[in-house]
């Protein structure tokens, strides 16, 4: 249960070895016997991860497998992953892929939108069920700006964050008065080892900002959070952009 | 959406509304998978009364009703109805309850279920300590008629104070106190500082029957914890009030004079400074030499309940109240205690010192010792690492914090804080085998099992 001063005792993270979503973790305020689920495809990743975790004090570290790509039924996985009645849970995963590839290689496009978005879905339903069953908790949806105008350099990754995006506040709208929030968190350029090989774009940040922004939002119980801040504005701007300004807009 | 008072960590529950006895027991008949809780008036100040995902039972459908046998003082009330409207129904006959806390805005059942102790706790003990018998629905065993001295005496004292994990109180026959007027006879004594406050309530505990101390924890220097320490006896008639008239068993009105609206700022109006000079008025209100005065019972036990909705003051944020107690042989830890918590940074609005002696139940709060009630903003950076190290403190020296307060203990300090938790969980399970009595409070705690 959260407590009287916002702290948790329980968080579930999709994407388990996601460099934003275990700063999320990290940020969030927890009592010291909070546990903390890991869930995701890459176990070695995670082992690694909640090793970190255990040795900064976080009383349990769990992994369960959960793997975006695959087809069938995700019950088990849901159950696994909401064991402990999770106050919060963070849907991080993400993949960017290769862009000029996703052009050329059908299944390489149908593999980011599988990861990033439809993959999601079955687990995302069974999480809100679960949470709506138990009456309180927070879904944190981790979008991204490049879900708001498609750009050439990342646009089926754009197109499949912007269908999640969607989707998560859908879901908000349905658990209104449930006791669940749902906060779609939009950041700009992240530099994390995903996109460790680009070029930062204007109005780039870190995990950890990413991080203070949502704890932020789940004390306050924000719907919408852009990280940074001004990006909401930005992206306002952009939206409204002809298309021939648009595409020669640096980053 | 439900909360506590202090109006933090909502969440949701359906909340049922039997009408009847019958429909309290159907309700337990067909809980669900997140179990049951009762809700009186909601004036726990954290997650007692909610069960997330559950169902409430609030005893707010149930009629009131007082049955007063005049002649003995001993009263049949209805676990919905609330202090205040029982002592509308006694008053004028000349009976008051046994103990009452600091808002007449609790219910027979919550007052149960939290065992609340009241000015004269040093005297008289704690409200079960006045309860002849409680009628309490439970999964495990129907109806039962629980009273303290006979045979299940055990499941009597594990429903006081028992947070209502033990089951639904629908009703409990009282022992009510005689009195002879409906006013208090207070005598009022400032104190220049927190070692001062001390010894004048010690003081006063020695002669008076309610005694209380209001202690500024906001004051700064020498100044630190003075206070205003209050003596009350139920007054007499024949006693004069303030315009000079005999008072009597004529019962003064009870006002409400204001209603705070919903505060939409997160932090509320209230500000250590603005709080400062609050205190500092109210300080200098009392006289400077001890004196005596005659006060309406209603002004006299709950001050507070004349401002309707004072808990939005906080804002959004909401507020907490760290309600703690010492054991004796740790007196002079308190101060040091204090004054950690404020050098830590969290701004306290309102402190309230009282001494307190052992109650007969597991979970009962109160220990031979000191309380301190602290009023804090919800939101106050940094709140929650200063309160872990103060429950450290607390748990270190035998002392323990009061449940019915709690929003944000861990759970791992319950079992040091409250020795008896298993014997209370081995009466409780007898109750209620299948563990349908839950809350967001025994989820947070672990209360209920390990």
């Amino acid at each position: 249960m959260r407590d009287a001063v916002g702290r948790i005792q329980s968080v579930l993270l999709v994407g388990g070895s996601s460099e934003i979503g275990l700063a999320i973790v990290r940020g969030l305020p927890r009592a010291d016997a909070v546990v903390v689920r890991l869930a995701g495809p890459d176990r070695p990743d995670m082992e690694r991860a909640a090793d970190a975790l255990r040795q900064e004090g976080v009383g349990r570290v769990e992994i369960v497998d959960f793997d975006a790509c695959a087809v069938g039924d995700q019950t088990h996985v849901v159950a696994a992953a909401c064991a402990d009645e999770p106050d919060v849970v963070i849907i991080a995963t993400g993949y960017l892929g290769d862009q000029p590839t996703a052009e050329r290689d059908p299944a390489a496009a149908a593999r980011i939108v599988d990861i990033n978005f439809r993959g999601l879905v079955p687990l995302l339903v069974g999480v809100a069920q679960h949470l709506r069953g138990q009456g309180h908790g927070t879904l944190v949806v981790m979008s991204t700006v490049a879900g708001e105008r498609p750009r050439v350099a990342n646009y089926t990754y754009g197109a499949a964050k912007a269908g999640l995006d969607a989707f998560a506040r859908g879901l908000a709208a349905s658990l209104a008065g449930s006791g669940v929030n749902v906060v779609v968190v939009r950041p700009g350029f992240v530099r994390t080892r995903m996109t460790a090989h680009l070029k930062p774009a204007p109005f780039s940040t870190t995990p950890d900002k990413v991080a203070d922004a949502v704890a932020t939002a789940i004390a306050r119980g924000s719907r919408i959070v852009w990280v940074p801040g001004i990006l909401r504005w930005v992206m306002m701007v952009l939206r409204h952009l002809p298309e021939t300004l648009f595409r020669r807009l640096p980053g | 959406m439900l909360t506590g008072w202090g109006r933090t960590a909502p969440t949701r529950a359906i909340v049922a509304r039997p009408a009847s006895a019958d429909g309290v027991d159907e309700v337990l008949a067909a809980p669900g998978a997140r179990g049951v809780i009762p809700r009186g008036m909601g004036r726990s100040y954290g997650d007692a009364a909610q069960n997330a995902g559950g169902l409430v039972v609030s005893t707010q459908g149930l009629a009131d009703s007082v049955e007063l046998d005049s002649g003995s003082g001993r009263a049949r009330v209805s676990a919905g109805t609330s202090l205040g409207r029982l002592i509308d129904a006694v008053l004028p006959q000349g009976w008051f309850p046994g103990v009452v806390p600091g808002t007449q805005f609790v219910s027979i059942g919550g007052a149960i279920a939290s065992d609340v102790h009241g000015k004269n706790h040093h005297r008289d003990g704690s409200f079960c300590e006045h309860v002849w018998s409680i009628e309490l629905a439970t999964p495990g065993g129907g109806r039962m008629s629980l009273a303290p001295g006979q045979g299940a005496s055990d499941a009597f004292w594990a429903t006081a104070g028992g947070m209502g994990l033990t089951g639904i109180a629908l009703a409990a026959e009282l022992q009510l106190r005689p009195v002879s007027s409906a006013y208090m006879r207070v005598d009022t004594t400032r104190t220049a500082d927190l070692e001062h406050s001390m010894g004048a309530l010690a003081d006063a505990d020695a002669t008076a029957q309610y005694t209380v101390a209001w202690v500024d924890l906001l004051a700064r220097g020498g100044a630190f914890g003075r206070g205003i320490v209050t003596a009350g006896e139920h007054a007499r008639p024949g006693d004069l009030d303030r315009t000079g008239e005999a008072v009597g068993i004529t019962v003064p009105p009870n006002r409400r004079l204001a209603s705070v609206p919903v505060v939409p700022a997160r932090a509320g109006v209230l500000h250590p400074t603005a709080m400062r000079v609050f205190n500092e008025l109210y300080f200098r209100r009392a006289p400077a030499e001890p004196s005596r005065g005659i006060e309406p019972i209603w002004g006299y036990f709950f001050p507070l309940d004349v401002v309707g909705h004072w808990n939005r003051l906080y804002g959004r944020a909401g507020l907490l109240q760290y309600q703690f107690v010492i054991p004796e042989a740790a007196t002079p830890r308190l101060i040091p205690m204090v004054e950690r918590l404020v050098a830590d940074g969290v701004p306290i609005y309102l402190a309230v010192l009282k001494r307190l002696r052992d109650v007969p139940g597991p979970l009962g709060f109160p220990i031979r010792g000191w309380t301190l009630a602290l009023d804090i903003p919800a939101g106050a950076p940094g709140l929650g690492v200063a309160l872990d190290r103060l429950d450290a403190s607390v748990a270190g020296c035998g002392g323990r914090v009061y449940l019915a307060k709690d929003g944000r203990l861990r759970g791992e300090f319950l079992p040091v804080m409250y020795p008896r938790l298993d014997e209370w969980r081995a009466v409780r399970d007898r109750l209620d085998p299948d563990r349908v009595m839950r809350s967001d409070l025994d989820r947070r705690l672990s209360l209920v099992a390990p």
